[in-house]
């Protein structure tokens, strides 16, 4: 019975190989170069000739100046090259230590807020990636950003708008900032 | 509940349920050997395949025989799958220079994958060269997803056949699950995938200049960021078809490159729960009684919507930790508010608990969201799911071939109450069935709570506990739960990349898997062989509401049971802690 199916086996295991390992990939890539060019290479975003991100990565902001993102559990934080989430468990004391130690941050760098902190603007994100702020995140720090820049509100919360996403269709997933890319957007009024 | 949270789940399970009559009775054909739209562009190739490897498609195989082929097919894949990782440095496709990986951590991802776990030890892109990612890993998404519907279909078959000693070719069960059903669904989704933004590329790792340096552990300063690429999109395609669940990067499906936006989420979680929920249909229209199919459709629906619910409310709550400290926990239209620690913005509190809960009932493991993060009570829905069997849903294959395990213990404990004999869909159930039907109900659990304890009592084990206190407990039993029912979703702050876990958690890989199919394909050979009894007074009738509650009561009852001391001593524990300040 054994050596009846081994001929099929090896064949079949090879043949499939074949088929689901190099043919499959390979096609989905023909047509994701052609169809999605800017997707598929990783949706980079180009300034005078370089790679200064790509709009789905997010980097690490502490300067006042900046809208800051979601925290980030890896080394050195926004590490593109080794994803992961923090782990912390709900009731670990490090996560508490981490949320106190950020709030502090927040406050130093605009002591007249006395907002509550949205949430998540103190926790960290799963993939220590995550390139959005939801809405209140962003609207907690406007007036911060505005006045490091010497801009108006206005100015700023228009940025805000244009680099903002709605729910797809008005149902999916939640309405979020795209961090770097208002970052990017400030940086480009100096000009 | 808020408004957005119960839209979108119940949008999900809507959606969801749309396509299982399609998809269940082209699934059904395809079995059937009948004709179907893509004959055209396939048979060609499949005759082929057959041809050169000596295949004879009609040419049943007895329940024996079907077994001896599918363990020799599925150790050839897993001794490919280990050679590739160990020869990798000296493979084409390795941009990045990674090295061999460690033999321990290389067995562990060779059964993980060849069982359909994929539980991850590993960081994706820190670990794994395109071509291990394509060859090894992508290889087996699609033929271990195959083999677990090969093992449902020749059960369905031992249904259908009246006094017949053989249940169909194990070849062209596995063939046609990969060039039929898995192929064609993994294209379509994987374009659509890349048109959200998911890489498609074999370019190595892009260099980018950050906006502003940041610094890392040691005060250096860093400028700028290496951002890992590769062919992720035809992987996660499969990785979420086939209830596999193994990511292309360390985060998973958190990572923003390989779920991009919150449609691209909507269309990877869906696919988790696509193809089980359609085998239930497959299932009906094959034995032709299609209340049969809605009937357990309908009892995995009865556990699995109130989870959802569940774990999207202790989500939203949010942690109670952080309420004396100044931060607003309260859903509002500009944020999604809740336990926001491990998940991401775009998804927020409901994406991340549909998530959680399809991706535990159904054994795919993948995640948006990290678990180990959840609240207590948030966490403790996933960890259940799987420990109740991964037969809500469950596996692709798999979850199905299980809940027919424990369809025949209700009516063989519903026969005991009424004082009849059992049986189901016309074939009496003896006592083999009965015993076989058993240990596919148990041997998980053995492998959950025997390692489990070890774990705790062994250094080796204990070393990779990452949070404190009762958290720590629920991240081993979560561990075991997850590879001993062939999930892979993880607490994964345990450290497990160690010899000991990688060997301990490969072994519960490897027997959950097997041998639970192989009593699996027993009784699949002894129902086969038996006479079909027609249906009379004396039959108990298995469609109706009242036999879809009395199923869910048995997997419930079965698995609450077992595990109650265990999940007080873990979650329960943790939650009281947690609200009693």
């Amino acid at each position: 019975m054994l050596r009846e199916q081994l001929r099929p086996a090896i064949t079949i295991i090879i043949l499939l190989s074949a088929l689901t390992g190099v043919i499959y990939p390979l096609v989905v890539t023909g047509i994701a170069q052609t169809a999605f060019h800017y997707q598929a290479q990783g949706s980079f975003i180009q300034k005078d000739g370089r790679i200064v991100g790509s709009e789905l990565i997010g980097q690490n902001f502490d300067d006042p100046k900046y809208f800051w993102g979601r925290l980030s559990a890896t080394t050195p934080a926004y590490n593109a090259s080794a994803s992961s989430g923090s782990n912390l468990g709900p009731s670990n004391t490090v996560l508490l230590v981490n949320v106190k130690a950020r709030i502090a941050d927040l406050k130093a760098a605009d002591p007249g807020n006395t907002a509550r902190v949205p949430v998540d603007l103190v926790t960290s994100s799963g993939s220590g990636l995550d390139p959005h702020l939801s809405l209140a995140g962003v609207k907690y720090q406007v007036a911060r950003v505005a006045r490091v820049r010497g801009l108006s509100s206005d100015v700023i919360e228009k940025a805000v708008q244009e680099n903002t996403a709605g729910r797809f269709l008005g149902v999916l997933g939640e309405p979020v900032v795209n961090i770097l890319r208002l970052n990017l957007a400030l940086d480009s009024f100096k000009k | 509940m808020n408004w957005d949270n119960f839209i979108q789940i119940s949008l999900y399970v809507l959606v969801l349920l749309l396509l299982v009559k399609p998809l269940g009775i082209y699934m059904a054909r395809v079995y059937e050997g009948s004709s179907v739209g893509l004959n055209r562009w396939i048979a060609p190739f499949e005759n082929w395949l057959y041809r050169v490897s000596g295949v004879k498609p009609e040419q049943g195989m007895g329940w024996k025989e079907y077994a001896v082929a599918l363990m020799l097919f599925n150790i050839l894949g897993l001794v490919a799958v280990y050679a590739i990782q160990r020869l990798q440095s000296m493979l084409p496709l390795n941009p990045m220079a990674l090295a061999a990986v460690s033999p321990d951590s290389a067995f562990n991802t060779a059964v993980s994958f060849a069982t359909n776990t994929n539980w991850q030890g590993y960081g994706g892109e820190s670990t794994m060269s395109y071509l291990t990612q394509m060859l090894a890993l992508t290889v087996q998404n699609f033929v271990s997803a195959a083999t677990g519907m090969a093992v449902l279909v020749a059960l369905v078959r031992g249904f259908i056949q009246r006094e017949t000693k053989t249940l169909g070719n194990f070849w062209v069960d596995l063939v046609r699950s990969t060039l039929y059903i898995l192929i064609p669904l993994s294209l379509i989704l994987a374009v659509v995938l890349v048109s959200q933004g998911m890489p498609q590329t074999f370019d190595k790792s892009a260099k980018a200049v950050l906006v502003q340096p940041t610094k890392d552990g040691s005060g250096n300063l860093v400028s700028e960021q290496m951002i890992a690429l590769g062919s992720v999109a035809s992987q996660i395609a499969i990785k979420q078809l086939g209830t596999n669940g193994g990511g292309f990067f360390n985060a998973n499906s958190a990572h923003p490159y390989e779920n991009p936006t919150p449609l691209a989420n909507f269309l990877e979680v869906l696919a988790i729960l696509l193809i089980p929920a359609a085998l239930c249909y497959t299932f009906g229209f094959m034995v032709k009684d299609r209340r049969q199919g809605w009937a357990i459709l309908a009892a995995m629906l009865v556990i699995f919507i109130p989870c959802i619910f569940l774990t999207a409310h202790f989500e939203q709550k949010g942690n109670p930790l952080f309420s004396s400290l100044g931060i607003d926990q309260k859903a509002s239209a500009f944020q999604s508010g809740g336990n926001m620690e491990g998940k991401e913005a775009r998804f927020g509190i409901a994406d991340s608990a549909i998530w959680a809960v399809a991706t535990t009932s159904a054994s795919n493991g993948s995640v948006n969201a990290m678990h180990d993060s959840y609240m207590p009570l948030g966490g403790l829905v996933p960890l259940w799911l799987m420990e109740l069997g991964e037969v809500v849903f469950g596996g692709v294959g798999s979850g199905l071939y299980g809940m027919i395990a424990f369809v025949i213990i209700a009516v063989f404990i519903a026969g005991l109450m009424i004082g009849r004999t059992p049986e189901y869909l016309g074939k009496k159930i003896g006592a083999f069935e009965i015993k076989m039907a058993a240990l596919v109900a148990l041997i998980p659990h053995i492998f959950i709570l025997i390692p489990t304890a070890l774990t705790l009592l062994l250094p080796a084990g204990k070393s990779s506990i990452f949070n404190p206190g009762a958290h720590g407990f629920s991240e081993v039993l979560y561990a075991f739960s997850s590879a001993a029912n062939n999930n892979g979703s993880a607490f994964a702050g345990l450290g497990a990349n160690t010899a000991f876990l990688n060997i301990t958690l490969g072994i519960a890989m490897y027997f959950a898997r097997y041998w639970l199919i192989i009593p699996i394909l027993a009784i699949a050979g002894s129902l086969s062989a038996k006479k079909i009894v027609p249906v009379s007074q004396g039959t108990l009738p298995t469609h109706t509401p009242l036999f879809v509650f009395f199923l869910a009561m048995v997997v419930l009852v079965v698995g609450a049971l077992t595990f109650f001391p265990a999940l007080a001593l873990g979650p329960i524990v943790e939650h009281l802690m947690l609200t009693a300040g």
